[in-house]
């Protein structure tokens, strides 16, 4: 008798917490765009974001998000190109090559790398690493945009390793017995039957990646130099839009174009990460269904 | 500035157990900002509020008044180990404004010049931009260069320019150290050259001085008040001292 009323309850209170996460998303993006709107409609978009300079309290201000975007591209860019080899090389090490009782060991110590709070990885980017690069390429300055890419790069890569290593070993076993039973090696098997079958979720793997680097604050504010030059090479310093957002929030004058023109970065980094977090979700189900 | 706020309040309280301070830190723009939308009772700042922002506080029904409470140099340093010990106040703003990009062109050796700012959300980058990059005229175009180094605190601007015989920033009186060089300023070719201290900002000579600014309703709680008359006391002035601003009298 009790459960007939009990469960029906706890389905519905389920499914509207899921409906009240959904609503929070919607609601984040409304405020986002109405808050940034009055920027949009007073400056021209085209040269928004294709402008160079970005000199919002001078007088006349100029909004140009472009150094902003390529800054946070710079950026997110480096921290892939360094986590993804790294991470597909953990990821086959921990589910194909490794003995079982290390297994466990090397998956928690790679998770516990995401338990590292930003802060902490920015002072070691500032007082260890930067002083380094520094030194390395004989650089003005260790604040560059590498060095914000080596210490993202660390806060990616549990996320990378856990899927791409969920992805492996989803992969069905008669695949690889298959491989194995037609004389493959084990190395053939892995690079020519088990990699491409997971391939969906090494890309969804990538993507998350992305998503998280892009939106990291603490580090890049830190150790990027934050000068809003239109790099050219990953050793200058850039300027990233969260952390413009990060510095600026607090000294901005309120209701100031500068004001909104900081939602606007807000919008354009809310898009970014909706497209890249969408990517990876495609790729995730198309593995799932086929 | 929060230091201050903090001390000052730690102080307040302990002789008036009845009256409860919150501080909070953020920069001059959220204390003005907390003000116009009367979120608090005292925004401290270190800069003047803009006529921008007495209008809307207006509009609120905010009639802000200021108080100077204390000032505040700000010293320009190098490492020590940069024989530059002396610029005048339009080489800084060349230098930071991109015009100057090597140590020799200023008298010292032939090494690019890697300058150093705090961000935008600081009051001091405000203060420097207006009175040094612009020389405090306020239509003059300069601007930081695009490739200075934008810095979230006065602490990385310390560590950077300890570590790097190549940088120079400016910094509060009160984070200068031993492992850091000051530099000797002078408002023009004419003017001597003034190291920033105590006295050179109390009585003036100095050029990168500011005051630090008390903001409340016109019509503040007696708590307000009495926080304000506490700041300005003899025993507020100390403490000023004590956290390394200059007070507004010689102690």
């Amino acid at each position: 008798m009790k459960n007939r009323y009990l469960e029906p309850l706890i389905e519905a209170t389920i499914f509207l917490s899921g409906l009240i996460v959904i609503l929070f998303v919607v609601l984040i993006f409304v405020f986002l765009l109405r808050e940034s709107i009055v920027f949009f409609t007073n400056q021209n978009l085209l040269e928004v974001l294709s402008g160079k300079d970005w000199y919002p309290i001078s007088d006349p201000p100029r909004f140009g998000f472009l150094p902003l975007i390529m800054g946070s591209l710079f950026v997110t860019l480096g921290a892939i190109v360094i986590a993804v080899p790294l991470s597909m090389a953990a990821a086959i090490y921990i589910s194909e090559v490794s003995p079982r009782r290390f297994k466990n060991i090397l998956k928690t110590g790679i998770e516990l790398l995401a338990a590292i709070p930003s802060v902490v990885l920015g002072f070691i980017g500032i007082v260890a690493l930067s002083p380094f690069i520094k030194n390395i390429f004989n650089l003005p300055s260790g604040l560059s945009a590498l060095t914000g890419s080596i210490m993202l790069a660390f806060m990616a890569m549990p996320t990378i390793v856990s899927i791409i290593e969920d992805a492996i070993t989803s992969v069905p076993r008669s695949y690889k017995e298959g491989a194995l039973a037609l004389g493959a090696t084990h190395w053939q098997t892995i690079r020519r039957v088990i990699l491409p079958a997971a391939f969906p979720g090494i890309i969804a793997a990538v993507m998350l990646g992305i998503g998280r680097v892009i939106g990291e604050t603490m580090v890049v504010l830190m150790i990027t130099g934050n000068a809003a030059i239109m790099p050219t090479s990953i050793l200058q310093p850039v300027r990233t839009l969260t952390a413009t957002v990060a510095s600026e929030m607090g000294e901005v004058i309120h209701g100031s174009q500068h004001y909104y023109a900081l939602y606007g970065i807000g919008l354009v980094l809310f898009v970014i990460t909706f497209f890249v977090n969408l990517t990876a979700d495609i790729f995730l189900h198309r593995k799932r269904y086929r | 500035m929060v230091n201050l706020g903090e001390a000052w309040t730690e102080k307040f309280m302990e002789e008036n157990p009845s009256v409860a301070i919150a501080v909070t830190g953020g920069g001059s723009g959220t204390g003005i900002a907390a003000l116009i939308n009367k979120t608090t009772d005292i925004a401290m700042t270190s800069r003047e509020m803009e006529e921008k922002e007495i209008k809307l506080a207006n509009e609120n029904g905010v009639y802000p008044v200021e108080i100077n409470v204390a000032n505040d140099g700000i010293a320009i340093v190098v490492s020590p180990q940069n024989p530059i010990s002396k610029l005048t106040l339009k080489q800084l703003s060349d230098i930071f404004s991109g015009k100057i990009t090597n140590w020799k062109e200023v008298g010292g050796e032939d090494t690019r010049i890697v300058a150093l700012s705090r961000d935008r959300n600081s009051g001091t980058h405000v203060f420097f931009l207006e009175n040094v990059v612009k020389l405090g005229n306020k239509k003059n175009k300069e601007e930081f260069a695009k490739d200075v180094l934008m810095m979230p605190s006065s602490q990385a601007i310390v560590e950077e320019v300890a570590g790097n015989s190549e940088a120079i920033g400016y910094i509060g009186l009160g984070y200068l150290n031993q492992r850091l060089k000051s530099i000797a300023v002078a408002k023009d070719d004419a003017s001597p050259f003034i190291l920033p201290g105590e006295e050179s900002v109390t009585n003036g000579s100095y050029p990168i001085a500011r005051g630090l600014y008390l903001y409340a309703d016109r019509n503040p709680g007696m708590d307000a008040r009495n926080f304000i008359d506490f700041a300005l006391s003899k025993e507020g002035q100390q403490i000023v001292k004590q956290m390394d601003f200059v007070p507004l009298k010689k102690i």
